[in-house]
């Protein structure tokens, strides 16, 4: 099973196995890690899952899709590595990936 | 050690026991629920729980473990019969008396219920918990000999369609009623309903406006569905007809209910100083447009809930947010900001014809924008509406203009 880091905006890490086909947002959800709302249960709407990853991931995870890029134009602390996790699903592949939170979020 | 007592697991009673934490309560917490499960998530119950494309288990708000790490202790399948503002108690069906210091009411509301002739008979369900699904998914899976079912939606509204579209995806014959001219006429603007009508014909759904049900017939199931100028054979009737608010532990503890709501302030404080309120049982007045509203949704439950907590815990934290709405169907997601009571101008912003935005406004001042799968005009009405800023219409109307990068612009200080 993939491991996967939160970090969140002081640093503090938490490591969690995610199977795969599982969103970054299920997976900071189930495993209690703070800094992800999630208001909308995870269809795309709302924004409040906001997430950053890590340059050494970019091409390795497939692409925002319009929606997603549309609602990342106006999070706050947006960045080039901004993704709402609720869109990222975990993959094999996916092992040792980096994901932080932003401070808003708190 | 103090205590304090929140009533009704759904979303806002989910968020008020995160947030009484977060806010700094350091008392017991009981949460009372009516229902077999921690709080879920609702809106995916219609579509991705009903597909199978989830399990129970998913839908969770928060897992199990987070109640445990909050202390918070859930009462599971327990019904509260009534509470005693004055000495400051609540009694369950059961007859034991818990005593709070603070309550919390977040009783949300229930599908109203059709009642017409042959309203008992089986077959009919609601869209409403998580039992109300299993057991429509539990009809739909046990009639194997027939694998598409004939199934009549009473009720065009948001619930209504988003299960109509979710069921003609999996193969069954749909005919949604609806009672007004158009569908969703409660809430959107004429050319929304037209976009969805249409969106619902095009993906093969019969649609009825101006039709009134007058009874459901069938011997021990339903089998036709008894309209004033037509008759519709169904397998299965799902009723989506809204919901009424669950106040009456509230009015017969004396707080002051108007409009089917509790009424509260911007802490959510009801009329009791023990007592606070939130979710859709609530009715106050909405930060935005200044008037007295329900707002029926799970964003408006968070906001109140996080709210709420903070207030008791003696922190000053009003809710602010523009109320927003969202729905999914077929392929069309809609965003709505705001609330469009009393517009007296609506301007279209359509790029192709699966995505558009209607603008709503009052006295020339944006008060709310229906955007369909452009999420980023309502990222953007979000601003205009929480920021009151003044966006000329034919900004607004002009797609070679970034509403985002334009407003950037028009809230520059100069």
């Amino acid at each position: 099973m993939p491991e996967i880091t939160f970090v969140d905006f002081a640093g503090n890490e938490t490591k969690v196995d995610v199977p795969s086909g599982t969103s970054l947002m299920q997976a900071a959800m189930e495993n209690m890690v703070e800094g992800i709302e999630a208001e909308c249960g995870g269809s795309g709407s709302c924004a409040t899952c906001h997430c950053y990853l890590t340059t050494d991931w970019q091409g390795k995870i497939a692409d925002p899709d319009s929606n997603e890029s549309d609602m990342l134009e106006m999070v706050t602390e947006q960045k080039d590595l901004s993704r709402l996790s609720c869109q990222v699903l975990v993959s094999d592949e996916h092992n040792g990936l980096q994901v932080h939170l932003p401070e808003s979020q708190y | 050690m103090k205590r304090c007592v929140i009533i009704g697991g759904g979303h806002a009673g989910a968020q008020a026991c995160a947030s009484l934490r977060k806010e700094g309560w350091t008392g017991q917490i009981i949460l009372i629920t009516d229902e077999d499960s921690l709080p879920y998530h609702r809106p995916p119950l219609s579509k991705t729980y009903l597909q199978n494309q989830v399990s129970a288990a998913q839908l969770l708000i928060r897992p199990e473990a987070a109640y445990d790490k909050d202390d918070i202790d859930v009462k599971l399948n327990t019904r509260v019969d009534k509470i005693e503002p004055a000495i400051q108690s609540i009694q369950l069906q059961n007859g034991e008396h818990i005593s709070y210091d603070k309550l919390l009411i977040c009783t949300g509301s229930r599908a109203r219920k059709a009642d017409c002739m042959g309203a008992e008979l089986g077959n009919i369900f609601y869209i409403k918990t998580l039992s109300d699904i299993e057991k429509l998914s539990s009809t739909l899976t046990s009639s194997r000999t027939q694998t598409s079912q004939r199934i009549v939606m009473v009720g065009g509204g948001y619930i209504g369609l988003e299960t109509a579209a979710v069921l003609k995806k999996m193969g069954h014959d749909v005919t949604i009623i609806e009672r007004e001219s158009r569908l969703l006429a409660r809430v959107t603007a004429q050319s929304i309903s037209t976009f969805y009508h249409k969106l619902h014909k095009r993906n093969g759904i019969k649609i009825f406006t101006d039709t009134n049900v007058v009874a459901f017939q069938g011997k021990d199931t339903v089998s036709t569905v008894l309209c004033e100028d037509k008759v519709i054979p169904a397998d299965i009737v799902i009723v989506g007809i809204g919901a009424q608010t669950n106040t009456e532990l509230a009015k017969n503890a004396g707080l002051l209910v108007e409009n089917s709501g509790i009424v509260v302030n911007e802490l959510c404080q009801t009329t009791d100083v023990n007592i606070y309120a939130a979710g859709d049982c609530t009715i106050g007045i909405e930060h935005h447009s200044g008037l007295a509203t329900r707002i029926e949704s799970v964003p408006n439950a968070l906001e109140q809930a996080k709210t709420a907590a903070a207030t008791i815990c003696g922190k000053h934290k009003p809710v602010t947010a523009v109320p927003w709405f969202w729905s999914d169907q077929f392929d069309c997601k809609i965003q709505i900001a705001g609330l469009n009571t009393g517009y007296d101008e609506t301007l279209l912003r359509q790029t192709d014809q699966q995505t558009l935005s209607l603008w709503y406004l009052k006295q020339g001042r944006v008060i709310a924008a229906d955007c369909i799968n452009c999420a980023k005009d309502f990222m953007a009405a979000k601003k205009i509406i929480a920021q009151r800023i003044h966006v000329p219409s034919d900004v607004l109307t002009n797609l070679d203009i970034d509403l985002i990068k334009e407003l950037a612009k028009l809230t520059q200080p100069s």
